[in-house]
């Protein structure tokens, strides 16, 4: 079996310099040498894997054949969001997993494929869907939150014709993808061809609205909405509760990549927001959170950049190839290791972490070997600065101002099979009802779409 | 964008705007804020919602210039605009019918207590509102207050209007001699700690209006968490106001100082790049 052709991506040394991209992309040879591993399954397994169903081997074919024009249509067919998915979706547990290929070797790339096949449409500036495309239907839906989730149930409503606004708390579109996500995995320009394809559409954008307080969901169906989608995420940062957790340059995450991401501190003082940047950096968290905080901090210049995470590499959240390029830019990894305390200088700087070390006991809910504590085994690490990224809980915001709208115990709305909450006509989906990649946010985005269109049709069937 | 309907200089480096912003302007309620950026460039800044028009639409910010942002804003004409705007954000006051309540402000917290005060009154609490500054000339919103309070007094540190002192002399004043229900506080961060101390002691229950540094104001980044009661809280949405008693005023101080540096070179970057058009030096 031929092998898999490598993602062809920049020096480790060179790109820990800056915020371009840390992969290429393959080339037009390349491209077309992958696309030949594929051995067009009659029962493709590859598809079993894809949340969003995308018709792989046909998308792959029509590659091999040299005509990515096909490909990305057959891709658009169910992914409005190709340049991204190719880019950060963690194919090697979805597609790719299933990938027939994978059982003997290497799956064929499928992402590294699907990307090349969006980024060749937007080089070659496809034919934009105009608003005059669509049949309008004059039903208007309100979608809230536009972060994945948001962006795709928007897509696929505007698509069958509905009036679509989205509403969005910050500033600006994009929710993890902008804020969230660096630019060396996730270029800006990548998010907003993307955004400019659903604008040119026809979907309104109203941003600095926080649903809830500026504008409530019953004052959306007063203006006219005749459903709802929520999509707002997982915007909720966690704390360890250990002492010392608010000393200065004591980072969440999410802190610390909004400042450099969303606010661009990262060019201060050209852009307003500061951000401090450290010399001895300690991240906590193996997720992609995580590394995606650690190689932003070493980016802003830091000479060292600890990862400490409590149980192995093996039990990482994080995509492989992340935590490769990682380590390979020089992120130190601490394995079986949690922090116990951060210790202060007087003035309330953080100036070191307190560990202890772990060990691997019997496996929990999650199939994952629990970690225990090795009681004495406490150690320092010195640090002017500490990022925590240890998860986000759901975004608590709209479900505690908006009556009847029931969450679990854990703050997740509660939908039913049809992606419906407990307010009729109100959808949801994305990480604010569990999800927790892009692609399960956009597959949830797609299948509320779907319920949408339904409903409403039950709702007014003359209008079929 | 959002458009500057009217603007008025209150005082030394304070500024007032209403802003055409008509979906924050009917939600909101006292004791919540709004967070603005200028323009592409600009850092995220909360505000308190000094006052609204729900009619026409209008919010009003009155505001100190402080550091760069500030300054930048007071820069800004009627009839110009604001990037973004958002709110109302936060938690509103706690409005009931306490009885005998004093409000005490200082400095540009003398605006952010305004919709306090009003919506205490039409719950029918008696207010008496105490306020501080530096000297008479710092003094902003005379008539406003007047119209709305009780009883108004004033402390100058150097006795150029009202007592010579602080609030808290005036505070300790009135408890000593009447029993009060509740004390509300806003100002700068060791005023309100001295009001916290203060009414500690007769354990008279009082609500502050915290102040740290913000970035979203959505609850998704905890740059804003301060302890209250031993337990992180973030300041955008589960305040900004809190149980003065039980707020950890030495952390407050010292998260308020995170970037100091920092904003001092941004200040100064301003101040040299726009040929000081802020009218100072
Ligand atoms: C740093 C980081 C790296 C990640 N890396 C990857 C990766 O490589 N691959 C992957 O698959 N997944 C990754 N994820 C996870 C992925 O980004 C999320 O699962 C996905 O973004 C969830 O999409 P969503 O649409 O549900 O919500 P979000 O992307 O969180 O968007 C929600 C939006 O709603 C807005 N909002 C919230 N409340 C309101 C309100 N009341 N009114 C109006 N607007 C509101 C928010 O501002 C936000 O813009 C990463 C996450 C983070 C934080
Ligand atoms: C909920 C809330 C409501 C507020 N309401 C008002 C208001 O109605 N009017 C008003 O004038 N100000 C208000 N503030 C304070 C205001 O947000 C800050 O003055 C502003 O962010 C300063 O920005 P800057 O860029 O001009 O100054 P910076 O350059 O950011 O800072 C200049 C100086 O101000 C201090 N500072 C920075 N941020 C804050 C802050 N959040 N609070 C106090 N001091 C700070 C800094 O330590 C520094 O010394 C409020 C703050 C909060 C959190
Ligand atoms: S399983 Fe692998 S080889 Fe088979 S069609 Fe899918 S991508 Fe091609
Ligand atoms: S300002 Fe970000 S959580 Fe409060």
């Amino acid at each position: 079996m031929r092998q898999r052709m490598k993602m062809p991506e920049r020096l480790p040394n060179e790109r820990n310099k800056d915020f371009l991209q840390v992969n290429i992309g393959y080339t037009r040879k390349q491209m077309l040498e992958e696309a030949k591993r594929c051995l067009q399954c009659k029962k493709p397994f590859c598809v079993e894997g894809c949340p969003v169903e995308i018709n792989i081997p046909k998308f792959i074919k029509e590659l091999s054949d040299d005509n990515p024009a096909q490909a990305i249509k057959i891709i658009k067919q169910k992914n409005n969001l190709p340049a991204v998915c190719g880019r950060v979706c963690p194919q090697e547990s979805q597609c790719e997993k299933y990938c027939i290929l994978s059982r003997k070797g290497e799956s064929v790339g499928i992402g590294n494929l699907e990307r090349y096949s969006a980024d060749w449409a937007a080089a070659n500036a496809q034919k934009k869907t105009s608003p005059s495309d669509i049949n309008k239907n004059g039903i208007k839906i309100a979608i809230i939150g536009s972060g994945p989730a948001g962006l795709t149930a928007a897509g696929d409503l505007a698509n069958m014709g509905y009036e679509v606004t989205v509403f969005e708390s910050l500033h600006d579109i994009g929710g993890v993808l902008r804020y969230g996500i660096p630019e060396f995995r996730l270029p800006l320009d990548v998010l907003e061809i993307e955004i400019g394809n659903l604008k040119s559409m026809g979907i309104e954008f109203i941003l600095n609205t926080l649903v809830g307080r500026t504008k409530t969901v019953k004052e959306l169906f007063e203006e006219d909405f005749k459903s709802i989608f929520i999509g707002t995420g997982a915007g909720l940062p966690v704390f360890l509760g250990i002492e010392g957790e608010n000393l200065n340059h004591i980072y969440s995450a999410n802190e610390f990549l909004v400042r450099v991401n969303l606010m661009r501190a990262f060019d201060f003082p050209n852009y307003d927001t500061p951000v401090y940047k450290g010399k001895n950096i300690v991240i906590i968290g193996g997720g992609n959170t995580a590394m995606d905080s650690a190689r932003t901090a070493l980016r802003l210049g830091a000479s060292s950049v600890k990862l400490v995470y409590r149980r192995t590499e093996n039990e990482m959240p994080a995509r492989k190839e992340e935590r490769l390029h990682a380590q390979e830019e020089g992120i130190e990894f601490i394995t079986l290791t949690n922090p116990v305390k951060f210790i202060g200088d007087e003035k309330g700087f953080v100036k070191a972490v307190e560990c202890i070390k772990m060990e691997l006991g019997e496996p929990d809910e999650s199939g994952r070997r629990r970690p225990k504590k090795v009681e004495g085994s406490n150690f320092g690490i010195e640090a002017d600065m500490a990022i925590l990224a240890l998860g986000l809980n759901p975004n608590p915001v709209l479900p505690s101002l908006t009556e009847g709208l029931n969450t679990d115990s854990h703050g997740y709305l509660i939908i039913d099979d049809n992606y419906m909450t407990s307010i009729p006509g109100v959808f949801a989906g994305g990480d604010i009802v569990g999800g927790d990649t892009v692609i399960q946010a956009m597959g949830m985005g797609k299948q509320a779409a779907k319920r949408i269109n339904e409903y409403l049709k039950n709702l007014h069937p003359t209008n079929n | 964008m959002f458009k500057i309907i009217l603007k008025e200089e209150l005082g030394q480096n304070v500024k007032s705007f209403f802003i055409e912003a008509a979906d924050t302007a009917r939600n909101a309620k006292a004791g919540q804020f709004v967070i603005l950026r200028i323009n592409d460039k600009g850092e995220r800044i909360p505000l308190t919602i000094a006052d609204t028009d729900a009619q026409k639409g209008l919010v009003r910010i009155i505001f100190q210039e402080t550091g760069k942002t500030t300054y930048e804003l007071g820069t800004l004409k009627e009839g110009g605009y604001i990037k973004d705007f958002v709110g109302p954000l936060g938690q509103p006051t706690e409005i009931e019918n306490y009885g005998n309540v004093v409000a005490v402000a200082g400095g540009v917290g003398t605006a952010e207590v305004l919709p306090v005060i009003k919506s205490l009154r039409n719950a029918g609490n008696k207010v008496t509102a105490v306020v501080g500054a530096r000297n008479k000339d710092l003094i902003i919103l005379e008539k406003e207050l007047r119209e709305i309070c009780d009883e108004l007094l004033f402390a100058t540190d150097d006795g150029s209007y009202g007592t010579k002192g602080f609030v808290t002399d005036i505070l300790k004043n009135i408890i000593d001699k009447e029993s009060v229900n509740i004390v509300y506080a806003i100002g700068p961060v060791p005023m309100m700690m001295a009001v916290a101390n203060l009414t500690k002691e007769k354990n008279i229950k009082t609500l502050v209006s915290l102040n740290p540094i913000m970035v979203d104001g959505t609850g998704m980044c905890g740059a804003c968490r301060v302890t209250v009661d031993g337990k992180t809280k973030f300041a955008c949405v589960e305040g900004p106001e809190f149980d003065a008693h039980k707020v950890n005023w030495t952390e407050l101080i010292s998260r308020l100082s995170l970037f100091r540096d920092l904003e001092k070179v941004s200040l100064d970057n301003y101040k040299n790049n726009s040929e000081c058009k802020c009218g100072r030096e």
